[in-house]
C-alpha cells in the first residue's frame, strides 16, 4: 500500500465520517451558539480535507484555498458572536 | 523515511479530527463543545497540514502551510472566547456537574461590564435575584 492508497482509502473516509458527525450537531444543536461552533468546526475539517486532497492529486495550489477558508471561519465566528450579543443587548 | 513521517502525521491528524467530531457530538455542555473545537481540531488540522508540507518539501508550500497553521493558532482562541462570552450572555446554563462558575453575579447583564469587587458583586446578585 503506497501513500496515495493510504490517504485515499483510510484518511479521507475518517475525515468524511467526522464531518458527518459534526453535521449532525449542526442540524440538531439546541441553541444557535452550537450551530456557530459546528459551522466553525466544519470549515476547519474542510481545511484538513483540502490538505489531504492536495497530497493525493500532487497539486500544492489547493493550499491557497485553505488560507481563504481559515479567514472565512474566523470572520464568520466573530461576526456571529458580535451580532448575537447586540441582539441580546437591545431586548 | 519521509513516507513513514507522512503516515504518522496524517494518521495522528485524522485521529484528532475524529476525536473532535465525536466530542462535539457527545459533550453535554456548550462550553465543553467550544473547548473541543479549539484544541483537538486545531491540533488535528495542524498535523494534516504538516503532512502536506513534508510531502511536497518545497519552500513556497512550506511557507503557505506555516502561514495557515499560525493563522489558525492565533484565531481559534479569539473566536472561542468571543463565542463563549456570547453564549454566557445569552443565558445558556452550565452542565449540572460543573463545579464552579467564577462569573456568577459579576457581569452586569444590561451593560455587559465585568465587576470584580465584592461590594459590586453583592449588588449584582441582588439584581439577578429580582
Amino acid at each position: 500500500m503506497n501513500i496515495h492508497d493510504f490517504l485515499y482509502y483510510i484518511i479521507l473516509p475518517i475525515l468524511s465520517i467526522s464531518s458527518l458527525l459534526v453535521f449532525v450537531r449542526f442540524i440538531k444543536g439546541p441553541s444557535i451558539v452550537d450551530r456557530v461552533v459546528a459551522l466553525d468546526l466544519l470549515i476547519t475539517i474542510s481545511i484538513g480535507i483540502i490538505a489531504v486532497y492536495s497530497i493525493i492529486n500532487d497539486k500544492p495550489t489547493f493550499l491557497d484555498i485553505s488560507l481563504v477558508l481559515a479567514l472565512i471561519a474566523f470572520l464568520g465566528t466573530v461576526a456571529f458572536a458580535y451580532y448575537l450579543e447586540k441582539r441580546n443587548k437591545n431586548d | 523515511m519521509i513516507d513513514i513521517l507522512i503516515y504518522i502525521t496524517s494518521s495522528l491528524g485524522a485521529i484528532f479530527v475524529l476525536l473532535a467530531a465525536i466530542g462535539i457530538l457527545r459533550m453535554p455542555d456548550q462550553y465543553l463543545r467550544i473547548s473541543v473545537n479549539t484544541k483537538a481540531a486545531t491540533l488535528g488540522v495542524g498535523l494534516l497540514l504538516a503532512a502536506a508540507a513534508i510531502f511536497f518539501l518545497d519552500v513556497s508550500v512550506t511557507t503557505r502551510v506555516i502561514a495557515v497553521i499560525i493563522f489558525i493558532l492565533i484565531t481559534a482562541p479569539v473566536g472561542a472566547h468571543l463565542i463563549g462570552r456570547t453564549s454566557y450572555f445569552l443565558g445558556n446554563k452550565l452542565w449540572d456537574k460543573s463545579v464552579i462558575d467564577d462569573l456568577k453575579g459579576k457581569y452586569n447583564k444590561s451593560t455587559h461590564e465585568l465587576k470584580g469587587d465584592d461590594k459590586d458583586s453583592k449588588e449584582d446578585k441582588s439584581n439577578t435575584e429580582e
